[in-house]
């Protein structure tokens, strides 16, 4: 018993731990809100905490996950893609085979069931690819409940094809047109529009960023990527892997897949955020590795801002990954070295987006090729029999017509 | 003592209501700041709220998001509002200053910084408005400082959090007249009235009222049981229109004067 003691270090942090009480990752994350909302959040925290320990509630959220969502999802090898890097083998989480197309689904089922347990009638979302958005229009279909959707002018030009996938599915998708007319500008209006209809309206936050109860709430639900992969390794290949790599925006499928793995030091722990036209360019969206610790959005975390603390403007190919923020626990996992945070360009990532098209068979989100892309980097520098698993957060046919219109090409 | 202070004594003594006006620093023009507090004064105000703009401001309404984003196309910054505070208290001593605004900026200059520099310029008050009592530590500098940290209660705040708020609450509370963004109209008097008098049974703290105060009608009404009326979306839109200095001054006396003499009717009916 001795030896096995002192093996540990004994400082080593139990990740399964965080947040405390108060939502806070060490010094990140906390209710950095308008005291109005102060109250909808204890709500919220109250019936969340009582509701992910309900025996009943996580059966219902199991069986939607399961003939709902589809999953499991799949572990995939990417062996021609891998054979062509030459290096470390590359294995995908295909969370682009979810229903709606990505992880953001994970997510807004379990919020939805939520929102119905406490008898909201409402549904408001933030988007910024349209990802998150179209999956709560989806939820909120389903369960024949309300649902408005902000997101920013910008975002509604880039990303048109999500922006009628939710008026289909009968969302009503409002534009924003204050700030830098993205992501962030969404998330502010739809924290407006929650202050003013606190009492029918739940907010169905996509990314584990907001006060809390929201990054713990986000990062349970899309928890099950990183569960499933693990158990998936452990049967098919009898090892975990060497590394896992994830796109990092606001963070919701990266912590979704590292939750799991956390605790298992062996394996390497990477986002890939997004470098835009490059980090020394300062056109980027990369919070953790070029940014620095302040209040955004209801909490403590890295962010992207001038001298004067004004947030700046972001840009990446991708919108899903212009946000000058991120989740408090990937803050968290930085400052511990637990998980390293490196940039990703435009140009990168379009590359491994044709790369993984031509040898796999697989349209990645632009989102998702930013991780592709790091994945490849990696295992360039890993052996052959290592093995790396990036999470395919989403599938690319929303981006189709940006890809396009970047070779000169009008569809 | 801390001019807030002194300034909620004189008051009481003199049974008057308070009259604080919102306006956004550097808007409407950098130039028209400090003679624009002064005709703040001038016109009847006896505290001032100056916003500190910035990027993200959450629980605005379209109006001062405007201001700010005007502002920060101006390049305003805190330096520059420490600076016009600093020129504006060298003729007037006595009114008190509330800085208002969101935590980043805060943060990004220091708070031990900030806190320093708040008080030799001559600021009185701040109000963070995305930093609740549970993140009060945050900025503790403020409160060794001798700023009075000003905080909200709104009308979703439970009985349990509006006890520890009247016991943390220093200067005077701020009650949000309704659940919503500034400049909004949903005033619903009655609910006011009555969490107004819930405040005033557990604390001799003075309470202010604001969001949807938008004239001398409206603000009348809030000081029959407030101690204080705040007025800023209606009057950062009159400002707006004023292109020079002169008529941002004018622009505010304007505004100001019937509702400060709507405030002294009040209370002299009152009295009578």
């Amino acid at each position: 018993m001795q030896a096995v003691a002192n093996d540990k270090p004994s400082a080593a942090i139990d990740y399964t731990q965080y947040p405390d009480a108060h939502g806070r990752f060490g010094d990140y994350g906390g209710s950095y809100v308008a005291e109005t909302l102060m109250a909808p959040l204890a709500e919220l925290t109250e019936n969340y905490l009582r509701l992910r320990r309900d025996p009943a509630f996580i059966a219902e959220l199991d069986h939607d996950l399961k003939h709902y969502v589809g999953r499991p999802s799949p572990i995939y090898h990417a062996q021609r893609l891998s054979k062509k890097v030459g290096g470390a083998q590359i294995l995908l989480k295909r969370e682009d085979l979810n229903h709606t197309g990505a992880h953001k689904i994970n997510n807004t089922v379990g919020q939805a069931l939520i929102a119905r347990h406490m008898g909201k009638t409402r549904i408001i979302a933030e988007t910024g690819a349209g990802q998150h958005g179209v999956a709560s229009a989806t939820v909120a279909a389903r369960l024949g409940l309300e649902c408005v959707v902000y997101m920013g002018a910008t975002d509604i030009e880039r990303q048109k094809i999500n922006v009628y996938r939710m008026k289909l599915l009968g969302a009503q998708v409002v534009p924003v047109t204050s700030g830098s007319k993205t992501l962030k500008d969404a998330l502010n209006e739809a924290l407006r529009d929650w202050v003013t209809n606190v009492a029918d309206t739940f907010y169905i936050i996509g990314t584990v960023a907001g006060p809390h109860p929201y990054p713990l709430m986000v990062r349970d639900f899309n928890a099950v990527v990183g569960r499933e992969a693990r158990a998936q390794m452990l049967a098919e290949y009898g090892k975990l892997p060497d590394a896992l790599v994830a796109c990092v925006g606001g963070g919701s499928n990266a912590i979704g897949l590292f939750h799991a793995f956390l605790n298992d030091a062996n394996v390497a722990i990477i986002g890939a955020e997004a470098a835009g036209l490059g980090l020394a360019t300062g056109h980027h969206a990369a919070s953790l590795a070029a940014g620095r610790p302040g209040v955004l959005h209801g909490n403590r975390t890295y962010v992207l801002c001038d001298d004067h603390g004004q947030i700046t403007e972001t840009h990446s190919v991708s919108a899903g990954l212009d946000y000058p923020g991120v989740g408090p626990e990937h803050a968290f996992l930085k400052d511990s070295g637990r998980a390293s945070y490196v940039g990703v360009t435009d140009d990168e990532a379009l590359a491994a987006f044709h790369e993984l098209a031509l040898t796999e068979g697989i349209l990645a989100a632009l989102e998702s090729s930013h991780a592709v892309a790091q994945g490849i980097k990696l295992a360039r520098e890993m052996g052959k029999d290592k093995l790396i698993l990036v999470n395919l957060s989403g599938r690319g046919d929303k981006d189709v017509h940006t890809i396009a219109a970047r070779e000169g090409l009008s569809l | 003592m801390n001019r807030l202070d002194a300034r909620f004594a004189q008051l009481q003594a003199a049974r008057r209501k308070a009259l604080i006006p919102f306006v956004t620093a550097g808007d409407p023009s950098p130039d028209a700041m400090v003679p624009l507090l002064h005709a703040l004064v001038e016109a009847g105000a006896d505290l001032i709220e100056l916003g500190v703009p910035f990027s993200d401001p959450m629980a605005d309404g379209p109006v001062i998001q405007h201001a700010n984003e005007r502002a920060l196309a101006r390049g305003i910054g805190l330096t520059q509002i420490f600076n016009w505070i600093g020129e504006f208290r060298q003729t007037d001593a006595q009114t008190p200053i509330v800085l208002m605004g969101y935590l980043n900026p805060v943060e990004i200059y220091g708070y031990a910084r900030f806190a320093h520099d708040a008080v030799a310029a001559g600021v009185d008050g701040v109000l963070l408005v995305d930093c609740p009592l549970e993140e009060a530590q945050t900025a503790q500098a403020l409160d060794a400082a001798g700023l009075r940290r000003i905080f909200l209660s709104a009308p979703t705040t439970s009985a349990a959090r509006l006890a520890a708020l009247c016991e943390a609450a220093r200067g005077f509370l701020y009650h949000v007249a309704f659940a919503g963004i500034t400049g909004a109209n949903r005033l619903s008097l009655g609910a006011v009235r009555e969490r107004v008098a819930a405040i005033k049974a557990r604390t001799p703290i003075p309470v202010a009222v604001g969001f949807g105060v938008r004239d001398a009608a409206s603000a009348a009404a809030i000081a029959q049981f407030a101690d204080a009326v705040v007025i800023g979306s209606a009057l950062v839109e009159t400002l707006a229109g004023a292109h020079t200095p002169d008529a941002a001054c004018m622009a505010a006396r304007e505004f100001l004067a019937p509702i400060r003499a709507a405030l002294d009717a009040g209370a002299r009916a009152h009295a009578a």
